[in-house]
């Protein structure tokens, strides 16, 4: 019914090995990317926008990167915020000191910055496993907020420690700053975020993916068969920081215009992006996004159902708010431990031979 | 797939909102925090600004006429939820934004330049912005944290010599916080005192070994920029080591009967600077009680009437009503655009006439906005607690900050942000 796999055939090894081999996946791919890019930008707002698209986008760049690290090469990580807290203070400091060079390229070099400190706190992964290595990347966290706090340059000495982003732009039409267009906004994120997705997807089903996913797995028969851990964790730290890094840019120069090391980029934002990556699926790029829209979406979607519709008091929508998501959390984790992704993909298997029962 | 779905019954829904038509009324957006870490405080300051709207539609049938609505969106203090809110009601015609946290107000002050709307950041925020030259669209009348660094300093030096002294700063870091700074290292080189600065993390639940520091190095005054949970760990820790409360000086943040209380008789003597009059023996208060109290209207569990920050949250709802009614007469209109209210609150003037016709005599000081000066005289007074009362007292009149040493700093940092943002200071 939905998924007519007859007449759809592969005669070629790559269409075999091809992300979407089914047709119907791969035309709903591409009518999301068609909508994505053609559609959205004409209609979207500035609340739409700012509220749900752009925080959206960005979380799902931030997912990619904690999933990659976390979901593939298992190597768990805390200090996702102060990672994102990095890529922000980054394209600060390249936004302040070259104001006439485009975003598109401040972004992936604050994310190449970013990558290049995640993976020097990578090194004690590389001696230390599970909880141990959790509390180094703690450690990180704490380390770096404390920093940007605490040393000056990195806010430009302004007198309240806050980092505010200037105007720029990428070919002329501004990016950042107050007098951004929506659609300018959303198609910046979206541009990075559709580049992370195929990045990602094409570097985990490569060799590079195939390795870390063997040091996941087990990391001493991955050494046995000739996996070199040293460098598999090590580009695992560092591809997923210049994603988190790319996020962090975006989140503070598109997103917030102005941010403070310690409420933005706190512990609670790396268990956001670690429960978004649990919750979408471990090792599973849909799963970021699914993370992430189930994250960001849901609270705005029922803060909008329970106070614009219904009328409750703000106080008593927002301990709801928590009380459901909290649920939901739990609710998914016990009917499906491997996250949205994993009910999604059995979704997909029961319609494949639906109506014949299994 | 469940993400077009959600996406989907989200669209709807908002068309379902666009689509209610749109009422003649004053919006006035409450962008509270009535849970998460600093709810305690948020609390009675949503209630005070909402109850005296619900006063003025109550009693007078709105303002000019027209009623006042108020649109209360939960931030929890946080600045992500703080643009959701922004964005959620600025299309309602909303006609000022009063954030009521420092991080917010940072990233609203281009947002509401850019889409034309005033914020009203009273006593907190950017302190700048008192150069409306410089900040169009913000106002932080009548005080902000600079003259209030000033005043603490002024009130010790009323009490005694203050060179060669020691005083420490406890404050809470982050950009709130740390605003005083530049002041307070500015005051010091100017009367020869010696500043400590002692910064506390959010929330600021721990301050051990802040206080041991107090402990050891012995200053002579403490003064405090805390807010939430931290300043009454901060009382109960300076009545620990037994620090003398009369040294003691929070800032107008730190004054709220919820720091005191915790720490029971030990707080007695404690200060605490304010821009506007505490208790409620005022005859608004009578009316509050008949149209909105006993009507059963009065916002939150009502309980709230009379603390500090209520009043300061009805303090600052009527300083925007008073704006919007001078806006109606500048406009000859009594349906304001949030530019019209801009308009008002520059050209707001405060007199005792005015707060006694309004049933607040001598409730907050008299002060007169113009385009050069959004923030008002400065003026402040110092309150004290008595514990044993349970209330607090205002021990002087409301007295002047040190502006030879506020201007410049003020010039200096609003040049700053004008070549940073590409502004033309001017006034129109």
């Amino acid at each position: 019914m939905f998924y007519r796999e007859a007449g759809d055939f592969s005669t070629t090894y790559q269409q075999d090995s091809q992300t979407f081999p089914i047709k119907f996946d791969r035309y709903r791919y591409y009518i999301v990317l068609a909508v994505a890019f053609l559609v959205i930008p004409f209609v979207i707002n500035d609340y739409w926008a700012n509220a749900v698209f752009v925080p959206f986008l960005i979380y799902a760049i931030a997912a990619i990167g904690l999933n990659i690290l976390t979901g593939y090469c298992g190597q768990v990580s805390l200090g996702t915020g102060a990672f994102m807290a990095v890529g922000a203070y980054a394209v600060y400091k390249l936004m302040t000191a070259f104001p006439e060079v485009s975003m598109l390229i401040h972004v992936p070099i604050a994310g190449l910055i970013t990558a290049g400190v995640v993976t020097l706190f990578g090194l004690p992964s590389l001696r230390i496993k599970g909880f141990y290595l959790a509390v180094a990347t703690l450690a990180a966290q704490f380390f770096l907020v404390w920093l940007f706090n605490k040393v000056p340059w990195f806010y430009n000495y302004s007198a309240s420690g806050q980092i505010s982003a200037p105007e720029r732009s990428v070919f002329g039409i501004i990016v950042t700053g107050p007098n951004t267009e929506a659609w300018a906004k959303y198609m910046i994120c979206l541009i990075f975020v559709t580049l992370a997705a195929v990045i990602a997807r094409n570097l985990t089903r490569g060799s590079v993916g195939r390795k870390w996913m063997a040091i996941r797995d087990m990391d001493i028969a991955a050494e046995i068969i000739g996996v070199n851990p040293m460098m598999s964790k090590l580009t695992a730290f560092a591809v997923s920081g210049f994603f988190v890094g790319i996020a962090g840019a975006l989140f503070f120069s598109v997103y917030l215009g102005a941010a403070e090391v310690g409420e933005s980029f706190g512990i609670d934002k790396s268990f956001l992006v670690l429960f978004m990556v649990i919750i979408g699926g471990l090792g599973s790029i849909f799963g970021s996004f699914a993370g992430a829209a189930f994250l960001v979406l849901l609270p705005v979607f029922l803060k909008n159902v329970l106070v614009g519709m219904l009328g409750w008091p703000t106080d008593l929508a927002a301990h709801l708010q928590l009380v459901i998501v909290g649920g939901l959390i739990i609710m998914f984790l016990i009917v499906e431990p491997h996250g949205l992704a994993q009910l999604w993909r059995l979704a997909k298997e029961k319609l494949r031979l639906w109506p014949f029962p299994h | 797939m469940k993400l077009t779905t959600m996406t989907l019954t989200t669209m709807t829904l908002a068309a379902i909102m666009a689509a209610s038509p749109v009422l003649a009324d004053l919006v006035f957006p409450s962008l509270s925090y009535r849970t998460g870490p600093y709810a305690a405080n948020g609390i009675p300051f949503a209630d005070g600004y909402e109850d005296y709207f619900t006063l003025l539609n109550e009693r007078d049938g709105g303002i000019g006429g027209i009623p006042a609505r108020v649109l209360e969106c939960e931030t929890g203090y946080n600045t992500e939820k703080g643009v959701e809110c922004y964005e959620a009601t600025k299309g309602e015609g909303a006609l000022v934004y009063q954030p009521l946290s420092t991080g917010i107000t940072y990233q609203l002050i281009p947002k509401v330049t850019a889409d034309g709307i005033p914020m009203h950041t009273m006593g907190y925020g950017r302190t700048s912005a008192k150069n409306g030259e410089v900040f169009s669209n913000v106002f932080n009348y009548p005080a902000n944290y600079w003259d209030g660094a000033s005043h603490a300093i002024n009130h010790i030096m009323s009490l005694g010599d203050i060179s060669g002294k020691k005083i420490a700063l406890v404050y809470h870091n982050s950009a709130y916080g740390k605003e005083p700074i530049r002041t307070l290292e500015e005051l010091s080189k100017k009367h020869g005192f010696e500043l400590m600065l002692v910064p506390v993390d959010h929330p600021g639940q721990e301050q051990k070994s802040q206080w041991l520091q107090i402990r050891q190095q012995r200053p002579d005054n403490v003064i405090m920029y805390g807010w939430g949970v931290m300043n009454q760990v901060a009382i109960q820790e300076a009545a620990n080591i037994r620090y003398p409360m009369e040294n003691f000086i929070g800032i107008w943040w730190s004054g709220s009967e919820n720091d005191v209380l915790p720490a029971g008789d030990r707080a007695n003597g404690y200060k605490a600077l304010t821009f506007h009059n505490l208790g409620r023996d005022y005859p608004l208060y009578d009316d509050l009680q008949q149209y909105v109290v006993d009507a059963g209207k009065a916002a939150g569990a009502g309980d709230q009437l009379g603390t500090a920050l209520y009043n300061r949250g009805m303090y600052a709802a009527m300083l925007a009503a008073e704006a919007a009614k001078t806006a109606q007469e500048i406009h000859g209109t009594a349906d304001i655009t949030p530019a019209m209210m801009r308009d008002g609150m520059e050209a707001l003037e405060m007199t005792e006439a005015k707060m006694e016709a309004l049933g607040l005599p001598n409730f907050g000081p008299e002060f007169k906005v113009s385009c050069e000066n959004h923030g008002g005289n400065g003026l402040g007074a110092v309150a004290q607690w008595d514990a044993a009362a349970g209330k607090w007292n205002l021990i002087t009149g409301y007295e002047g900050s040190d502006q030879d040493v506020i201007l410049p700093l003020i010039e200096e940092d609003s040049a700053a942000f004008a070549a940073e943002a590409g502004i033309t200071p001017g006034c129109s």
